[in-house]
């Protein structure tokens, strides 16, 4: 198969840099799959979990607050937030679902009700997805 | 003339300074390492974002550009973001940054535009505090923060990006200390507010393949700017940490050199004092047996 270069960069440090077979993107408008040849692309991410198919194992992280650029080159994510999900715990998520619905209740406006309800959806969301990952371990 | 034992007292003072001067290098070179690394680390992140950045403000131009790109129109109010170390013991580290903040904002102040302060460092707000303590709109420390992370960047750019917000600036100067070596520190300013896209519209892709976007091209550079300025705000916190550590190296390296200077004289001194005593004695007693 394929394989093209992917990059994971969190501010603090670069997480993961290499040839994979596919990639998928927890997107804001969507999740979407990266193979080789993909066209040159802009999204920015919802918090979810990435997943990155290479040799082995397919490898899930965490990411939260970034985006993901396609060019030539490869996938580049930038994430500002990103945890493999083995490292991640579960009282994580409950603090930023705890942080999103305190934003929920501060919303003056609607724009930002409705912006701090989706990411309420977003975390709540992976968290179920991060139980039944557990679940089927 | 000081007495043999002062001498004494004073000599063990100064090697006990010296230790501690000592050890401080040693562990500001531990902690420099550190330190670089750390700023090495997040020069991918910052280059992505950047070279991101110009992809889209070529796309998005004009009237429908987001405030914090195309500024809102005045320059009316300054506010100055002046990171300093938590700590002193560095020599000229902190002062030298507070001093171009200084002159930055006198000469703003001469051209009749509104100066205001937000203190990143417990150090910085101590020396502004003297002189401008009533433009002063805000002030963050890490003095309980063991480790820098993003975390911290975030927080900072959090409370700029809400004045802003609250229209109370209308251009937002970042002023830090570059590291360029041990011994070379170079105090910086960088507007961060609004942006600063290097190449800006004339950098087209390198490969020259048309993007797609998604969202559009507007809503990513609205969720991507207010996360440049906390990048540059990270990345200055970074640049001041290593450059903290490298000024506290250097000047401790002096320091130590000077206490050494200091214990030879003073060693020298004491055996000049010791030496005459003995011959002082050694005249009383020949000249004692002389007159017997």
């Amino acid at each position: 198969m394929a394989t093209f270069h992917f990059e994971l960069v969190s501010p603090e440090r670069q997480l993961f840099s290499g040839a994979v077979d596919q990639v998928m993107v927890p997107g804001s408008e969507g999740d979407f799959g990266v193979l080789a040849g993909h066209a040159p692309f802009v999204a920015t991410l919802r918090p979810g979990i990435l997943t990155i198919h290479a040799d082995g194992q397919p490898k899930r992280l965490y990411v939260r607050g970034g985006f993901a650029e396609i060019s030539a080159g490869g996938l580049t994510v930038l994430a500002e937030r990103a945890t493999a999900v083995e490292d991640l715990h579960a009282d994580q998520i409950d603090r930023e679902i705890r942080d999103a619905e305190e934003d929920l209740t501060d919303a003056k406006d609607d724009a930002h009700r409705i912006k701090a309800s989706d990411r309420l959806d977003q975390l709540k969301s992976v968290k179920a997805a991060l139980a039944t990952a557990g679940a089927t371990h | 003339m000081p007495s043999l034992k002062d001498l004494r007292n004073r000599i063990a003072s100064v090697k006990a300074t010296q230790k501690i001067t000592k050890a401080m290098q040693m562990v500001a070179a531990a902690k420099l390492k550190r330190a670089q690394n750390a700023a090495e680390a997040a020069r991918p992140y910052a280059e992505k974002m950047e070279a991101v950045l110009a992809n889209l403000t070529g796309a998005v131009t004009g009237s429908d550009a987001p405030v914090l790109l195309s500024g809102t129109g005045q320059d009316k109010v300054h506010l100055l973001v002046v990171a300093t170390a938590e700590r002193g013991l560095c020599g000229a580290f902190n002062t030298s940054i507070v001093r171009l903040a200084r002159e930055r904002a006198l000469a703003l102040q001469a051209e009749g535009k509104t100066v205001k302060f937000f203190c990143v460092g417990r150090k910085g707000y101590d020396l502004i505090r003297r002189q401008f303590d009533k433009q002063i709109v805000g002030y963050i420390e890490f003095r309980a923060v063991k480790q820098l992370s993003y975390a911290q960047a975030e927080e900072v750019s959090a409370q700029v990006l809400k004045l802003f917000a609250e229209g109370q600036f209308d251009i937002a100067t970042l002023f830090f200390s570059k590291f360029k070596s041990v011994i070379a520190q170079i105090p910086t300013a960088q507007q961060i507010i609004p942006a600063q896209v290097a190449g800006g519209a004339a950098a087209p892709a390198a490969d020259n393949a048309p993007y797609e976007f998604e969202p559009g091209e507007a809503e990513i550079l609205a969720d991507l700017l207010p996360r440049n300025v906390t990048i540059q705000i990270f990345k200055a916190i970074l640049e001041n940490a290593a450059s903290e550590q490298g000024a506290r190296m250097s000047s401790m390296d002096n320091a130590t050199r000077n206490a050494g200077e200091m214990i030879k004289k003073q060693t020298l001194k004491y055996n000049r004092a010791r030496q005459a005593m003995i011959t002082k004695e050694l005249i009383e007693i020949i000249s004692g047996a002389e007159a017997l």
